[in-house]
């Protein structure tokens, strides 16, 4: 029995070990592969030339320019709307069934493929509300498209907060929006930033939705049409040189610049909820 | 001599949706003592001292009935929750200090009531800390996170904090149910010296709690008030059979 049982374990233990090793394997071999053929075509002129094919020039700069713009932009707009609507439906709507309406329609929202999204934006947002392709149709087509990830990600860090810190709030004389924007939001916080890490993710990686809203102009905008003027991301770029002119070095090295990108803005945004939870928790030590 | 009526309750009535939790309760809290409320779990003596600062309002399908005096100002209806809650200060069962510094958790009462200089503030946080028999342990990390101090530390924080809004009536639920017996006694000697300023409500499972520290103890059971009296007199010669048979331990 006991000696079976020792075999079991020693089985189980291996295939953990095993599974793991595949998962990270793919992921290792995957970053290698892409940075290992990306490499070479990353050069200096490369991350900070302008793309221009007549010319000859295939610099990215102007991708790395509009993918930062389409992000920051998106996030300003989406994060307000998508944290307020968590709040409303955490903190203020009678639990029955309109929330659980709005709660399915976010639901929803999330599992529509994104060139639904780009074709909508495309007739409302460019067509209807003739912004044309624009940072701005895109960003606001693309805070659709986030929306449910942060209103599910902030509810749920909201729900988590101790409710210990709404009863002592609210117990000392304070309303319920003080007791929300000073001791629950700031508890909260982490999961909000987690929430806004996602919808970045996911604006990155976009094309579909973005090739619609968007366009694909790759040229840095003029400082006073940063909002209005076409740009292409880096992820449209990638599918345009490599289904367009084959150009796979090119691909590769804005695959890798990239991912590179990701990891920064990852880095940031930890760095960020790290720093905001030491100065919530100072003199605790290094456990929290 | 007659002390003074802090908080009349007449005909009070409430429901949990179809539960009836607080059955036509009578009872005048007066100041300057000690009360406590006893009675096995779930006999609606929490749910009683809730009422006395409105915090059953955050519950869904609470309907409460009768009425509840404060200095003959009646609180149940249509009032300012936060002007009560100002004068009717809480402290719970679990220690929820929040996740900031010692000095911005007594601070926040007084902010959130308009208070912004520093000096005043400063003031409020030492007297309030030195009430709360707690500033010679905090006073050198007053801008520490309230979460590195020890569970009776929070629980005097959670205190001070309390005292901080200048309350006249301080509820407390269960406060040391979840503490060791050195910090349980400390609250204890603590609520001794409160209660020459504020009026204490106290509910506690622990009846030797209550004999030590009350001047008036209500036994619930059920929903109903069963036996209001002088600690003494409950503890010594109840008057309902009922009574006697809990504080002797033979149910509950």
């Amino acid at each position: 029995m006991s000696k079976r049982r020792k075999l079991t374990d020693l089985i189980l233990k291996v295939l953990i070990w095993l599974f793991s090793l595949i998962t990270v394997g793919f992921l290792a071999g995957m970053v290698i592969y892409i940075v290992s053929r990306g490499i070479s075509g990353i050069s200096w002129e490369f991350i900070t030339g302008n793309y221009n094919l007549y010319k000859g020039e295939t610099g990215i700069l102007p991708m790395i320019v509009g993918t930062l713009l389409l992000i920051f932009t998106t996030i300003i707009i989406a994060v307000p709307v998508g944290v307020f609507a968590a709040i409303y439906l955490t903190e203020y709507a009678k639990q029955g069934l309109f929330v659980k309406i709005i709660r399915f329609g976010t639901e929803s929202l999330a599992g529509i493929p994104s060139i639904i999204y780009g074709l909508f934006g495309y007739i409302f947002f460019k067509n209807t509300l003739n912004l044309g392709f624009s940072v701005m149709s895109g960003a606001l087509t693309l805070s659709i498209m986030v929306l449910p990830i942060i209103v599910r990600t902030t509810e749920e860090a909201l729900l988590s907060v101790d409710p210990g810190y709404r009863e002592g709030s609210l117990a000392l004389g304070a309303t319920r929006l003080q007791t929300i924007f000073k001791v629950v939001l700031p508890s909260a916080m982490p999961g909000i930033l987690t929430a806004v890490i996602l919808s970045m993710g996911r604006v990155i990686g976009e094309t579909a939705a973005v090739i619609y809203t968007v366009g694909s102009v790759a040229r840095i905008p003029a400082f006073d049409k940063l909002l209005t003027s076409s740009v292409r991301t880096l992820s449209v770029h990638l599918y345009m040189v490599a289904l367009e002119e084959a150009d796979f070095v090119s691909a590769f090295a804005t695959g890798t610049i990239l991912m590179i990108i990701i990891a920064a803005l990852n880095f940031a945004a930890n760095r960020l909820t790290r720093r905001f939870i030491n100065g919530r928790t100072k003199g605790l030590g290094p456990t929290i | 001599m007659k002390k003074k009526v802090k908080i009349d309750v007449k005909n009070l009535n409430l429901h949990y949706g179809t539960f009836y939790a607080l059955k036509n309760i009578n009872m005048q809290i007066y100041e300057g003592e000690i009360t406590a409320l006893i009675g096995p779990s779930g006999c609606g003596k929490s749910t009683f001292l809730k009422t006395l600062n409105r915090m059953n309002d955050l519950i869904e399908n609470v309907h409460i009935e009768g009425s509840i005096k404060l200095d003959g100002n009646e609180i149940l209806g249509n009032i300012d929750v936060v002007e009560l809650r100002k004068k009717v200060g809480m402290v719970f069962q679990k220690p929820n200090p929040f996740p900031m510094s010692i000095y911005d958790n007594v601070a926040y009462g007084p902010r959130i009531h308009g208070i912004r200089k520093k000096a005043v503030l400063d003031e409020i946080v030492e007297d309030s800390l030195k009430a709360a028999a707690l500033w010679d342990e905090v006073k050198d990390r007053l801008n520490k996170s309230a979460l590195g101090i020890s569970g009776g530390q929070q629980q005097r924080l959670c205190i001070a904090r309390t005292l901080a809004t200048e309350p006249e009536v301080i509820l407390m639920d269960e406060p040391t149910s979840a503490l060791d017996p050195i910090s349980t006694s400390k609250i204890e000697d603590l609520c001794e010296e409160l209660k020459k300023k504020y009026t204490i409500v106290i509910v506690t499972h622990n009846m030797q709690q209550a004999g030590r520290i009350s001047d008036k103890t209500a036994f619930f059971l059920l929903g109903e008030l069963v036996e209001y009296n002088s600690t003494e007199q409950i503890f010594n010669k109840p008057k309902d059979e009922r009574t006697e048979r809990y504080i002797t331990g033979r149910f509950g």
